[in-house]
């Protein structure tokens, strides 16, 4: 049985995190991946940028609607994920609209921090 | 970027008037083509901040071997290059520290190595792409307004604060935010494909609109109008048209040159509010209204126009009235009528109601900006306050019309304006 276990986080309380104790927790997160990858537990986990980095995806009448943001509707529940590739955000969108559940409910496309391959300076995992 | 950079002292070889006039040109220079130097190196080094500074060098540059080598046959294409240069010498001296910024300088070097695409015509598509950028959908709106005033048409900080009624430190960290999703969520620098164009429109007509906005009726300082600031909404606008004929934009230029027709008559020789119906006519440019009651019609033509057409069929109306007596009220009224069905908006029903005032007489106008007021809606707008003052003044009832001009006095943040409001107390009280 395959299993998505999803990470939330405080953004604020990340952010007042010194340097050193943002370091730190980056650091043990990596662990913690590195080990579970080993194990065979992990098929694949990802850190995500900040929310102000999201955009929301909808279509309606067949029209693209593209807004800043996570969608705020507490009505919608989160059903799915596809982890894709695109060239930019423009990219990404399109391919986001393509989804059936953009004409039903909303997708929100949110880039990645590719946190393994940065200095530490990450700001969640 | 709101000023030139500081000059340095003029070298030994020239006059200390030939010195400063370079200094001179550079500063005009500056004026009028530093947006679109830095259009065109935000698409060559892939980041706004970077871009901005390279600017800054780049002028800097110019101010010290300008005087000596004179200034050159192509001032854009020589700033762009210097800054371009510039830039990738910085990351270079930071490359030894940072082996990915050493990468991203050879990558440039080889990259934009060559002067094709410093042309005038791809200048321009940079702006299109800095417009296109800057308006992007995945923006909160207040940060594409901000960041187009900032980065297109070159206002501070400050005078974007004043022109939306916020601090100016708001309006910095709006601008810093978008510029951190445009580089995070990789927002890229290209003009729209032609499927997704009609949406990413929509949000770059109405930036363009609130930038002719406070460009034709500045939101505060010493003069009126901003000529420079409408003057680039229209370029902006035939830009867009360029690109994509739409009809409303079609209909959104032929609302600024409408208005913008108008210009050298709204104040008289010692800079004083002329209101529409006391303007001398004879000063209205032809050529513009000419120009705008033509795209007006070629919008109303293709039947899919929407309000900014709407509301250029309502300034052509006023364009092409050769007294203000012998103005179309009631054809006026009407498209305020159909404005205010397509787009309802309480400063709408406002010039609706002053349209009204016109056709049936004060008390008819007065009655609705009352019921717009009574709502709650324009309480501190002080346009409405000024036009329910005009409406009892003319009504006799002249402790209302005092008491009006003098909310409309404390509202006001426009010197022209408030020597208008000033004046009309006066007048009421001989």
């Amino acid at each position: 049985m395959k299993y998505l276990c999803l990470v939330y986080d405080e953004e604020a309380n990340l952010e007042a995190m010194s340097g050193s104790e943002l370091d730190g927790l980056v650091g043990e997160c990596l662990a913690v991946d590195e080990e579970l990858r080993k194990s065979g537990y992990v098929m694949a986990s990802e850190a995500l940028q900040p929310v102000q980095t999201a955009t929301t995806v909808r279509v309606r009448n067949g029209r693209l609607s593209t807004t800043d943001g996570p969608f705020a509707e507490t009505k919608e529940q989160l059903g799915g994920f596809f982890l894709i590739d695109a060239r930019d955000l423009n990219d990404a969108i399109q391919v986001a609209a393509k989804i059936p559940s953009a004409r039903l409910g909303s997708i929100e496309v949110r880039p990645v921090w590719e946190i393994r391959q940065q200095e530490p300076r990450a700001r969640r995992c | 970027m709101g000023d030139p950079p500081a000059g340095a002292a003029g070298p030994p070889l020239l006059t200390d008037d030939a010195a400063e006039r370079v200094r001179e040109q550079v500063e005009a220079v500056y004026r009028s083509d530093s947006r679109r130097v830095l259009a065109t190196l935000i698409r060559l080094l892939g980041d706004f901040d970077l871009a901005e500074e390279a600017l800054h060098e780049a002028f800097t540059a110019a101010v010290e071997r300008w005087p000596r080598d004179g200034t050159p046959a192509n001032p854009r294409a020589w700033l762009v290059s210097a800054g371009r240069f510039k830039a990738i010498d910085a990351m270079r001296r930071r490359a030894r520290f940072d082996a990915s910024r050493a990468e991203l300088a050879e990558r440039l070097d080889t990259d934009t190595g060559d002067a094709a695409g410093w042309d005038d015509e791809g200048v321009e598509d940079d702006r299109l792409r800095l417009i296109f950028i800057c308006c992007h959908p995945a923006l909160p709106p207040d940060a594409q307004v901000a960041l187009t005033l900032r980065e297109v048409c070159g206002l501070t900080t400050e005078a974007i604060a004043r022109a939306f009624l916020t601090a100016p430190p708001t309006v910095a960290q709006r601008i810093v935010r978008a510029k951190a999703k445009i580089r995070d969520a990789r927002i890229p620098y290209q003009v729209p494909s032609r499927a997704d164009l009609p949406d990413r429109l929509d949000t770059v007509l109405h930036v363009v609109y609130l930038v002719f906005n406070e460009g034709y009726s500045a939101s505060s300082g010493v003069a009126l109008t901003r000529p420079d600031l409408s003057g680039e909404a229209i370029r902006l606008g035939r830009l867009v048209i360029e690109l994509m004929p739409d009809p409303e934009a079609v209909g959104l230029l032929a609302l600024m040159l409408l208005h913008e027709s108008r210009r050298a008559a709204r104040t008289s020789p010692a800079g004083e509010l002329v209101l529409l119906g006391d303007q001398d006519r004879s000063l209205w440019s032809r050529e513009q209204i000419a120009e705008g009651s033509a795209l007006v019609e070629r919008a109303l033509a293709s039947r899919r126009f929407g309000p900014y057409t709407l509301q250029a069929a309502i300034a052509a109306m006023h364009a092409q009235a050769p007294t203000a007596a012998a103005t179309d009220w009631t054809q006026i009224v009407a498209l305020y009528d159909v404005l205010a069905r397509a787009d309802p908006s309480p400063v709408i029903e406002l010039n609706r109601a002053a349209a009204v005032a016109m056709r049936d007489g004060p008390m008819a106008g007065l009655v609705l900006i009352d019921a717009i007021l009574a709502r709650g809606d324009l309480a501190d707008y002080h346009l409405a306050h000024s036009a329910r003052a005009d409406l009892c003044r003319r009504l006799g009832r002249t402790a209302d019309a005092r008491a009006a001009y003098e909310r409309a006095l404390g509202l006001t943040r426009q010197e022209p304006e408030r020597r208008f409001l000033e004046r009309r107390l006066r007048e009421l009280r001989d």
